[in-house]
């Protein structure tokens, strides 16, 4: 039973509550489920469609089409190699195959003890710090082979844990929109030109 | 006097026209119509551009990019999609171009580079869009030496479609299809870029009505009905247009055989019905024609059993019945029942026979599941009137099950903007999450949840404003259309210039209805008949293709009536449970075995073609009669289908001038519509609560059921969905039971034990349940006496 | 010259500072440093004129666009239908073009700058609401723009009656999920509806006519609304006074690859030239190793290559676009004379075959086989053959000329921008372009790669 938890199904609302049309909250909420469970499942993706009001389908078409949503279970850091071009001129390829041999999977792939998943990914605007190197979406720079060894030792040893929450996690942060202080949606059927420009003309 | 202006000096030119756009299409100067597409702009010019996602009936996407072509707006030849964009003065459009052809090739080989390419073994080779224009636009070979994408083959994503992914080239239009035609989004993209396929969402299966559109517009084999695949070679079909006649919308469809065995129904566009669209039961029910059980010649009961007998002998037994009938109960002891599921020009010799030759009033073409048939004589509206119309007003069946394209058109009203739609129902329909309001009226408040609604003014501003239809047709077979006239009636003194709609289901119904399968002077309707036969007063009672054993909402009345022992005369495709009780069953032919014509919803008059040959020695139904009132004694001169609808056209006001010639002139058909007239009477029923009764019992039926053409169509047998009962859950949970709990409704006629399902969208203190379901027989629970059924819910 | 550990890869220097002036405070993304630095002074002298002339001022400074196009930020907000409402502003924070950094430091470093200038952007275009598209990986930005709006709303500078006047406007953040794509302005709104980020099909649909819910919207880059506070606070003389009378202000490039100082760097629109940015001292201090520069890309991914003798034009657009390439979203990569071209072009043209939505023919199809081709030819197995057929599926994706750099090496003429394309967005012809610079600079490096052997090809069974 991975449906949205009370907890995020009011976390839910609240996002929705942002937008003029409830289905711009589907992709947050994917993140949601995500956060919830590591990663997006069926029973998620059905209620999101009901929050949303669309089917299940087209929750998963619109899901499957964002790489960062996985349909299963995958490591709980997921490492991200980057190999666009930066990278690529200054020795991206080489760092990709030293993971390889130090995780013992190929890109896709997920460390048997369930800890790390390797992705060669393209470009995380990092150029100028090449090779760069996401674990969980947080960046590191200039990744010599080295340092990647370090970095997974580190994670191994559960020393970035606070720096670096587990997969799914997107941001600490949420943006929370208190009600006394929001203007409102605005709902793009009603023709209304706002209030300061009639005061301007 | 100066401004009277001499003649001679007027211009004779026309004055211009605002719709029209001047255009130059290779060269050659063209007259376009404004906001018209360049795509159809060059087609009236003469100059196909090839498409692939483009369709006339959905929105253009421009994704496929097959139709680029040249277009200069004064700013030189810049790259156009013909599909999306509209024409502009002066644009000079060029569909030849180097660049254009280059285009259409690159688009072409593009396509064909992760294309199986397997057309020898594709149900589409012959008839593909992709194929043709690879021959016509392409380069002929592809350079793609890379391994290809590689899926699954064909996976099922529904009952009835097969979806090949190798064969997919995006197109969108199944995927719009769903979405946007028939409001079902249950195929989707899905993935990314060069992984990007069209698929459901995991065991949620594309399970539409409208599921066989999408088979019918992929523009290559990607999608496959199941009851065609590997069934037929295009080249080997030979086709013949024609009307669906499995409910009385009337869509335009082609038949297609291939050595006289039906094959494939594919829908035809007609701008005044279906626009191309088919509903799956219409499409695929045809495999019962082909069935095994189809009866091939005549036959006659002795004792339990039935013996295949000569027409003559069964034609000699039949009129024997009919005329001892008359000896000793007079012509009055005599009733014809039916008439709906066959042409106009059966419907017209079986009353011509019973009215004229055999001289009973008692005749009727509905088994209560019809308003009365004075509806017709209501200003009509046509589909394209409803659709049109400011204000839709609903005050009958859920369309969606029952008469599903003219769903579609009216939720393309709705989706469109052009009209609001005012719903009264007891259950939420198809319709009702496109509906302004959709109002939740309990059996039995029909009226007074009409009069309140007329008070209230946003409703009353609404039916002021621009026109109104009303369709109107009999929402609960549970109780009488009295309820549902009077609530009509009540609506139609708010909104004098309504125009109505009827919604009858039967197939051809209305023609029956309108060329004289009714009640003459002193007439009675079915129930009464029934009862008259259960009460020994029926002398001889024919049936002509009805089957009141599953269709007839009061199962104890026909068993009443059945056991009474009151001769009884069959015409039927099938041996039926109605046949089965029958003294003699005449084999009749069934659609796409008879030619001639019928008559929709609207009072429009299609053609009905015949491509295969009878099975067995069947004979069409006016034939049937045409002999049987010829041993009666009076040649009613019909000796081919064409003078029974000549002698229609002669007869019959409604249907004067509409002969087999006019209707060959036609594309749309031709409207047979009776003189308006507000013959419809108020029942002056009236509903008084019953203690201890406190539930109303709501019965509906659903597209696919036990009827027999569904149960011989063997794809489309297994698709209803069974007995169960409908609760709203505040009264559920004043019961006590579970969404899903088991619960037996009990009436004054039986009880029935079947899980309940927690349903908002059914009215407070009413029970509803589907009827002729798998698993619990609903018309048991039902008396045809009373104006309404009440019942009590028990916890199991 | 000086470099912030909490920046990475910033480059500051003794220029004008537009975008990046509080880089050099570790703590420049909170609400205090903020306004202890002239924050939302900007947005208080915009509410106490009418809103028109905010407008008009920021015409006037023709603040180009950030995201690619280079279209005038001023002239973008005019081109909303007279009178329809509402208009909604939706800004672009997708940065994923290769190459290209600078959305992301102004989000992590310089938030409520960001936030600022979405204001002055609302209220002088008439936009009833906002909202902010970061792109799904950056999630260190995500958190500093959310803590930002969160403590924006508590002082009162976003949402109700903002600084007590009768300026009201939401901004809500919202985070995509991974998809270059959806940086193409009708994508993002097609995302920020909750489909997939497939872009839309212009005509009809441009944002500023139809877009967020099929209303009037304007869609603007992270680094251009940074640009309006500074504006607004300084004006549009000492805005103007930087830069060329075509481009003026700064710009932010990030130069990556072969350089000695790879970073991140404000520069002075218009006038500084390619020569200055690789070689220049307060720049990346020339070519790593004191290798040859080979070529380099100007103006991130999608953008033709120079060569050498390219060095010398300057960081301006027109001038840019008549040389054969583009300045598109200010990333400069560089490859010195040891980089393996065809595996180069591999890297790029598989980045955007991967990146493609996969709605159009010639991008979903034509992208993919170019990369497999380039694979084919990078594994060695490719034939003579190959190398034309790269140029005719390029040629079904973008009919006629493909612009280039002119080489007197080659004896080629530039062939200026823009091209044709069969496709809906630029991300198909983006697959092209490092195919078509690379195989028309550097033909012999392919073939030097190919095999002898000859393969068949299949043809159409019917
Ligand atoms: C394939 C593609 C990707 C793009 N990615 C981005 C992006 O990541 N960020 C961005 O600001 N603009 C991007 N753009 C440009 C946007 O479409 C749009 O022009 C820009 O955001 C407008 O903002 P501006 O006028 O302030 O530059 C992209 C364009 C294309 C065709
Ligand atoms: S060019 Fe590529 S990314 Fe752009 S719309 Fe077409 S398929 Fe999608
Ligand atoms: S038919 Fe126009 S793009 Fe497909």
């Amino acid at each position: 039973m991975s449906r949205l938890s009370s907890a995020n199904l009011e976390l839910a609302k609240e996002i929705i509550s942002r937008y003029p049309r409830a289905r711009s909250a589907m992709i947050p909420l994917l993140h949601l489920s995500q956060e919830q469970n590591g990663y997006v499942t069926r029973e998620a993706m059905s209620h999101i469609a009901e929050l949303v009001g669309t089917t299940a389908a087209e929750v998963y078409g619109t899901a499957s089409f964002y790489e960062m949503f996985k349909f299963e279970p995958i490591g709980r850091y997921c490492v991200n190699i980057c190999r666009s071009i930066s990278c690529h001129l200054l020795g991206a390829d080489d760092l990709l195959h030293h993971a390889e041999e130090v995780l013992g999977v190929k890109p896709g792939g997920t460390t048997s003890d369930g800890l790390f998943t390797l992705e060669a990914v393209e470009c995380m605007a990092a150029c100028t710090e090449a090779p760069a190197v996401q674990v969980n979406y947080r960046h590191r720079f200039r990744v010599a082979t080295e340092h990647f060894d370090q970095l997974i030792a580190d994670l191994r040893a559960g020393r970035l844990a606070d720096e670096i929450p587990e997969h799914g996690t997107l941001a600490r942060v949420r943006q929370h929109l208190p009600a006394d202080k929001a203007a409102g949606n605005v709902d793009p059927g009603v023709p209304v030109s706002p209030a300061w420009m009639e005061a301007a003309s | 006097m100066t401004d009277t202006a001499n003649p001679t000096e007027q211009s004779d030119a026309p004055p211009p026209d605002p719709n029209a756009v001047q255009v130059t299409i290779n060269g050659v100067a063209h007259t376009a119509r404004k906001g018209q597409l360049v795509i159809e702009a060059a087609a009236d010019a003469g100059h196909y551009i090839p498409r692939f996602c483009y369709h006339e009936r959905m929105t253009p996407v421009g994704k496929c990019r097959m139709c680029l072509v040249e277009a200069d707006s004064g700013r030189g030849p810049a790259v156009t999609v013909s599909c999306m964009v509209p024409v502009a003065p002066d644009m000079k459009i060029n569909t030849e171009s180097e660049t254009t052809k280059r285009m259409q090739e690159g688009v072409l080989e593009l396509l064909l580079a992760n294309h199986p390419l397997d057309c020898p073994v594709c149900d589409k080779g012959g008839e593909c869009p992709l194929q043709d224009q690879a021959f016509s636009h392409g380069p002929g070979e592809s350079r793609f030496i890379e391994e290809k994408r590689h899926y699954e083959k064909p996976i099922p994503i529904s009952e009835l479609v097969y979806l090949d992914r190798e064969r997919c080239i995006l197109c969108d239009r199944c995927t719009r299809f769903a979405d946007e035609v028939a409001g079902d989004p249950l195929i989707h993209f899905t993935s990314r870029g060069n992984n990007t396929q069209v698929n459901t969402f995991p065991d949620e299966p594309f399970s539409s009505y409208f599921s066989g559109n999408t088979v019918q517009i992929c523009p290559v084999g990607a999608l496959t009905a199941k009851p065609y695949r590997f069934k037929a070679r295009p080249w080997d079909l030979e086709q013949v247009e024609t009307t669906c006649t499995t409910c009385a919308v009337g869509c335009r469809t082609v038949v297609q055989s291939s050595r006289d065995e039906l094959l494939r129904y594919q829908g035809v566009d007609n701008d005044s019905v279906n626009w191309g669209w088919l509903c799956d039961k219409g499409r695929f029910g045809f495999e019962a024609v082909n069935s095994e059980a189809r009866l091939t010649a005549p036959a006659v009961r002795t004792g339990n059993s039935f013996a295949s007998v000569t027409w003559n002998e069964a034609l000699d037994q039949a009129v024997t019945l009919i005329k001892s009938a008359v000896a000793s109960g007079g012509a009055s002891s005599v009733a014809v029942i039916g008439g709906a599921r066959g042409t106009n020009e059966d419907a017209y010799a079986w009353a011509r026979l019973a009215h004229d030759v055999i001289g009973t009033p008692h005749v009727y073409s509905q088994a209560l599941d019809g308003l009365r048939s004075e509806l017709l004589d209501l200003p009509r509206a046509t589909i394209n009137d409803a659709a049109n119309a400011s204000t839709i007003v609903l005050l009958g069946p859920d369309l969606k099950e029952e008469l599903p394209v003219l769903y579609l058109r009216l939720r393309d009203a709705a989706e469109k903007r052009r009209s609001r739609i005012l719903e009264f129902t007891p259950r939420s329909t198809g319709l009702s999450k496109y509906a302004w309001k959709s109002i939740l009226v309990r059996p039995g408040d029909e009226v007074e949840a009409m009069r309140t609604a007329l008070t209230d003014p946003e409703i009353a501003a609404q039916l002021a404003s621009g026109s109104v239809v009303v369709v109107a047709g009999k929402a609960n077979l549970a109780s009488i259309g009295g309820l549902q006239t009077d609530a009509l009636l009540k609506l139609l003194d708010a909104a004098p210039n309504a125009k109505v709609l009827p919604a009858y289901r039967r197939g051809n119904v209305v023609g029956a209805l309108q060329l004289g399968m009714t009640p003459g002077s002193g007439g009675n309707y079915t129930a009464k008949i029934l009862a008259d036969m259960a009460a020994g007063a029926m002398k001889c009672v024919v049936l002509v293709g009805v089957d009141l054993v599953s269709d007839f909402p009061d199962s104890q009345l026909v068993e009443q009536a059945f056991a009474s022992g009151t001769p009884v005369i069959a015409v039927d495709t099938f041996l039926s449970p109605t046949a089965q009780r029958a003294n003699v069953v005449l084999a009749a032919a069934a659609v796409g075995e008879k030619a001639g014509t019928v008559t929709n919803i609207e009072g429009r008059v299609q053609t009905v073609a015949q491509k295969v040959t009878v099975a067995g020695t069947s004979r069409p139904d006016w034939m049937i009669a045409a002999e049987i009132a010829g041993r009666l004694g009076t040649d009613l001169g019909f000796r081919s289908v064409d003078a029974v609808t000549e002698a229609i056209a002669a007869n019959v006001p409604a249907y004067a001038g509409i002969t087999p010639a006019a209707l060959r002139a036609t594309r749309d058909g031709l409207c047979a519509v009776p003189a308006p007239a507000r013959t419809l009477p108020p029942s002056g029923v009236e509903v008084s609560a019953r203690e201890g009764w406190d539930f109303r019992v709501l019965v509906t039926r659903e597209l696919y059921d036990l009827g027999v053409n569904n149960q011989m169509s063997p794809s489309l047998a297994g698709l209803p969905r069974g007995t169960r009962a409908g609760v709203h859950p505040a009264d559920l949970e004043r019961l006590g039971v579970a969404d899903g709990g088991r619960v037996r409704v009990v009436t004054e006629r039986g009880s029935l034990e079947v899980t309940v399902q927690a349903d908002p969208g059914v009215a407070r203190w009413t029970v509803w349940l589907p009827f002729n379901q798998p698993g619990g027989r609903v018309s048991d629970l039902l008396s045809s006496s009373g104006p309404v059924n009440d019942a009590r819910i028990e916890k199991v | 010259m000086s470099t912030y550990p909490w920046a990475a890869g910033f480059v500051a220097g003794d220029r004008p500072q537009i975008v990046t002036s509080r880089f050099q405070y570790e703590d420049s993304y909170t609400l205090e440093r903020y306004l202890a630095t002239g924050g939302y002074e900007g947005l208080r002298a915009a509410l106490a004129k009418p809103a028109a002339q905010i407008h008009d001022d920021v015409k006037n400074a023709t603040v180009l666009g950030r995201g690619g196009a280079g279209f005038p930020a001023g002239t973008k907000w005019g081109l909303t239908p007279a009178g329809k409402f509402p208009r909604y502003l939706v800004v672009n924070g997708d940065e994923s073009e290769p190459g290209t950094y600078k959305d992301r430091l102004l989000m992590e470093r310089d938030p409520h700058q960001l936030i600022e200038g979405c204001l002055i952007a609302c209220y002088a275009a008439g936009l009833s609401q906002c909202f902010l598209y970061i792109r799904g990986e950056m999630a260190l930005a995500h958190e500093r723009v959310g803590q930002a709006l969160n403590d924006a709303y508590a002082a009162g500078y976003v949402g109700k009656n903002i600084l007590g006047s009768r300026f009201s406007v939401d901004i809500a953040l919202h985070w995509g999920a991974g998809a270059y794509v959806v940086g193409e302005e009708t994508a993002l709104i097609e995302s920020l509806e909750g489909k997939r980020g497939e872009p839309r099909l212009k005509p009809p649909f441009f944002p500023a006519a139809i877009g967020l819910y099929g209303q009037p919207t304007i869609v603007n880059n992270v680094e251009t609304l940074s640009n309006m506070p500074w504006l607004l606070r300084n004006g549009v003389e000492a805005y103007t006074a930087i830069g060329t009378q075509t481009s003026p202000g700064t710009r932010m490039v990030a130069v990556s690859g072969h350089v000695k100082r790879p970073g991140v760097y404000e520069i002075v629109n218009g006038t500084t030239t390619f020569r200055d940015l690789l070689y220049g001292d307060e720049f990346c201090q020339g070519i790593r190793k004191g290798n040859d520069l080979k070529a380099f890309v100007p103006g991130g991914g999608s953008a033709p290559w120079f060569t050498p003798e390219q060095l010398d034009l300057p960081f301006e657009g027109r001038l840019v676009g008549a040389a054969g390439s583009m300045l598109g979203s200010g990333a400069v990569m560089v490859m010195d004379h040891t980089t393996d071209i065809p595996k180069a072009a591999l890297s790029l043209t598989r980045f955007y075959a991967h990146e493609s939505c996969g709605q159009c023919t010639p991008c979903r199809e034509g992208g993919t086989w170019l990369e497999r081709i380039l694979e084919r030819i990078c594994d060695g197995h490719g034939t003579e053959s190959d190398l034309d057929l790269l140029i005719e599926v390029g040629t079904s994706i973008c009919p006629g000329a493909f612009p280039h750099a002119s080489s007197s090496k080659l004896g080629l003429e530039a062939t200026p921008f823009p091209y044709k394309m069969t496709t809906i967005c630029f991300v198909g012809p983006s697959a092209y372009a490092p195919v078509h610079s690379a195989l028309t600079l550097f033909r012999e490096e392919f073939e030097a790669k190919l095999t002898k052997r000859t393969l068949i090809p299949v043809t159409a069974g019917h």
